[in-house]
């Protein structure tokens, strides 16, 4: 008997792991997807019943706004954050004395929450007593920055606070990168007298593709599950101008009781997760087990 | 270190060098009043009155220092119809944080140990499968969790929360674990288990006195994690269990009264604190965790 519980015990070990991930994880899973094809409301039902409720999405205009907001956000969020980063790295790469320091500061935000976050930034933009009074105070009357409160630019000031708290993440991973090139092949093309914007563009930055990629799918990944932020700053108005689907899984979920549309709205984020982590996923494991 | 700006073949004047030197130094300042800015207008709106705050500056320093905003915001601030301010949320949230971090920490090492060092069949697909449950949106599983917390009877509860928490964490601390301990050689295990040591005798007496630095490290990411979270949160708290995030959302937004976004600043800076001050006191193992989840390895 001990002898057995010997041998067995790294599985017994994983046992209870294992059973909570095939739980909580893949059997929740599959109840949301499950209950995303049938008619359930404030109740659950179990009644598989067509794509009803991917059809009620699809003509859902709130759904929309919110799927159009999330390419908005997406692709703004993730293209500058990565300019702005590999800015950041490069800048920082050129023998700073106070790097550390520096770096620091880029960095304090990712340590907050996406609350705080977005209560600082509603503050700072709110148009009465925010940036717009202080500019208008020094003495530029006609100063206007009212986008938290205009629905056509509400959710650019998402997309202005997602950036300042993830970018100093990006500089992070590029600067990390910038560090791992090797050094032989710049002093070589330093010594042919190739201009430093050549060793950046040529040599360095394309070395850095993998970082590229990790940096893409840790930003994508941030953007698909923005829902704190959202929430903080502008509570997914005017109206439902700035929703993004996680915002209206969760309004469906817990205050329309609708758990049809919460399960299905949750399923199409999920797709839209997997259509960009399943493939790095595999590659990476598929290289992990060589 | 890249090496570019003292390039000796470039054959720039000193003078050139100079006035680089001075644009890049400016830049890296530029950015740096960017990134504080926002924790700069936050710290001194705290300290204004609100007579002060409605004359509409963000970036003058108060003319006066007064710290009643922060009194307010620790005790009587409204979250809804309760006023005890942020501090019961405080404590919620450790009470949360703390148990969740040590036992899906705990568990993640021992995970972690198995699947780098005791690899079996099937293994690796334990620990893929665990890998893939990393990344799911996690609201594809907050209505069966709101049901499962129902029928174990803790919902609503901070045991329901540590719950949660412990269990979408796991992820996170077996990969970090495992990615830490696939790095120490196989033959120390075998060469123990030949001696006879058994499965925890080695991971007590060789991988945990090796296991202090991703330890931190996890430990940081899985407190930044929990402390920060706001989604279970919301979704699983009942009034008087809500964690701090909850509490400052509802004082930010709740509609009782004047507006006081000088206790709106504090709270703000309070639910901020014990992040920060991990990130300030730790900050390189912070940044080893967030790499970590990305470029792996």
């Amino acid at each position: 008997m001990t002898r057995w519980l010997q041998d067995n015990m790294p599985k017994i070990v994983l046992a209870p792991s294992f059973i909570i991930v095939m739980v909580f994880v893949y059997g929740f899973i599959a109840w949301t997807a499950w209950v995303s094809l049938t008619r359930s409301r404030l109740m659950p039902r179990y009644e598989i019943d067509s794509f009803i409720q991917y059809e009620r999405l699809a003509a859902s205009p709130r759904f929309e706004t919110a799927m159009v907001n999330l390419a908005i956000f997406g692709t703004l969020f993730i293209v500058i954050a990565m300019v702005l980063g590999l800015l950041l790295a490069i800048l920082l790469d050129q023998k700073i004395r106070t790097e550390g320091a520096i770096r620091t500061i880029y960095l304090y935000p990712m340590a907050l929450s996406m609350i705080v976050t977005g209560t600082a930034w509603k503050w700072i933009l709110n148009p009465e007593l925010g940036i717009e009074a202080t500019v208008q105070g020094w003495g530029f009357a006609g100063f206007e920055f009212g986008w938290l409160v205009d629905p056509d630019k509400a959710i650019y000031t998402v997309v202005i606070a997602a950036i300042w708290q993830s970018s100093g993440f990006v500089m992070a991973l590029f600067l990390a990168g910038l560090r791992s090139v090797d050094e032989e092949i710049i002093k070589a093309a330093q010594v042919d007298g190739i201009p430093t914007w050549r060793v950046y563009s040529a040599i360095i930055i394309p070395s850095m593709a993998p970082i590229f990629l990790s940096a893409f799918i840790v930003l994508a990944h941030l953007a698909i599950k923005s829902f704190d932020l959202v929430i903080a700053l502008t509570g997914g108005g005017p109206g439902y101008a700035t929703d993004l689907p996680a915002t209206y899984m969760y309004a469906m979920a817990f205050s329309r009781g609708d758990i049809g549309q919460a399960a299905s709205s949750a399923m199409v984020m999920m797709l839209v997760v997997f259509a960009i982590v399943v493939p790095y996923l595999y590659s990476e494991l598929r290289t992990k087990d060589d | 270190m890249t090496d570019l700006s003292y390039n000796p073949s470039r054959g720039q004047s000193p003078a050139t060098k100079m006035a680089l030197r001075i644009v890049l130094y400016l830049l890296l300042g530029l950015f740096a009043l960017f990134y504080l800015m926002p924790l700069f207008v936050m710290l001194t709106t705290s300290l204004k009155s609100l007579d002060e705050i409605r004359t509409g500056d963000l970036v003058s320093l108060p003319r006066e220092v007064t710290f009643d905003a922060w009194r307010t915001a620790w005790s009587t601030a409204c979250t809804g119809i309760q006023c005890e301010g942020v501090r019961p949320y405080f404590l919620n949230s450790l009470l949360i944080a703390i148990p969740a971090v040590m036992i899906s920490t705990l568990v993640g090492a021992l995970n972690g140990y198995v699947v780098a060092q005791w690899r079996f069949k099937g293994a690796n697909i334990f620990f893929a499968l665990m890998l893939f449950g990393c990344f799911i949106p996690f609201q594809v599983v907050l209505l069966p969790m709101a049901r499962m917390l129902g029928i174990m009877g803790v919902a609503g509860t901070i045991p329901g929360l540590i719950f949660v928490h412990v269990i979408y964490g796991l992820g996170f601390t077996t990969l970090f674990f495992r990615n830490y301990y696939v790095s120490i050689p196989s033959e120390l295990t075998k060469a123990a288990k030949v001696d006879g040591a058994g499965f925890f005798r080695i991971f007590w007496s060789i991988f945990l006195p090796l296991s202090l630095p991703i330890i931190v490290v996890t430990v940081i990411w899985q407190f930044t994690q929990i402390w920060n979270d706001f989604l279970f949160g919301v979704s699983f708290s009942q009034a008087g269990t809500q964690p701090v995030t909850v509490a400052l959302n509802n004082i930010v937004n709740s509609t009782t009264g004047v507006k006081e976004y000088n206790v709106d600043m504090a709270a703000a800076i309070i639910a901020a604190l014990p992040t920060l001050f991990v990130y300030v006191v730790a900050g390189k193992y912070f940044i080893r965790g967030l790499t970590a989840g990305s470029v792996k390895g």
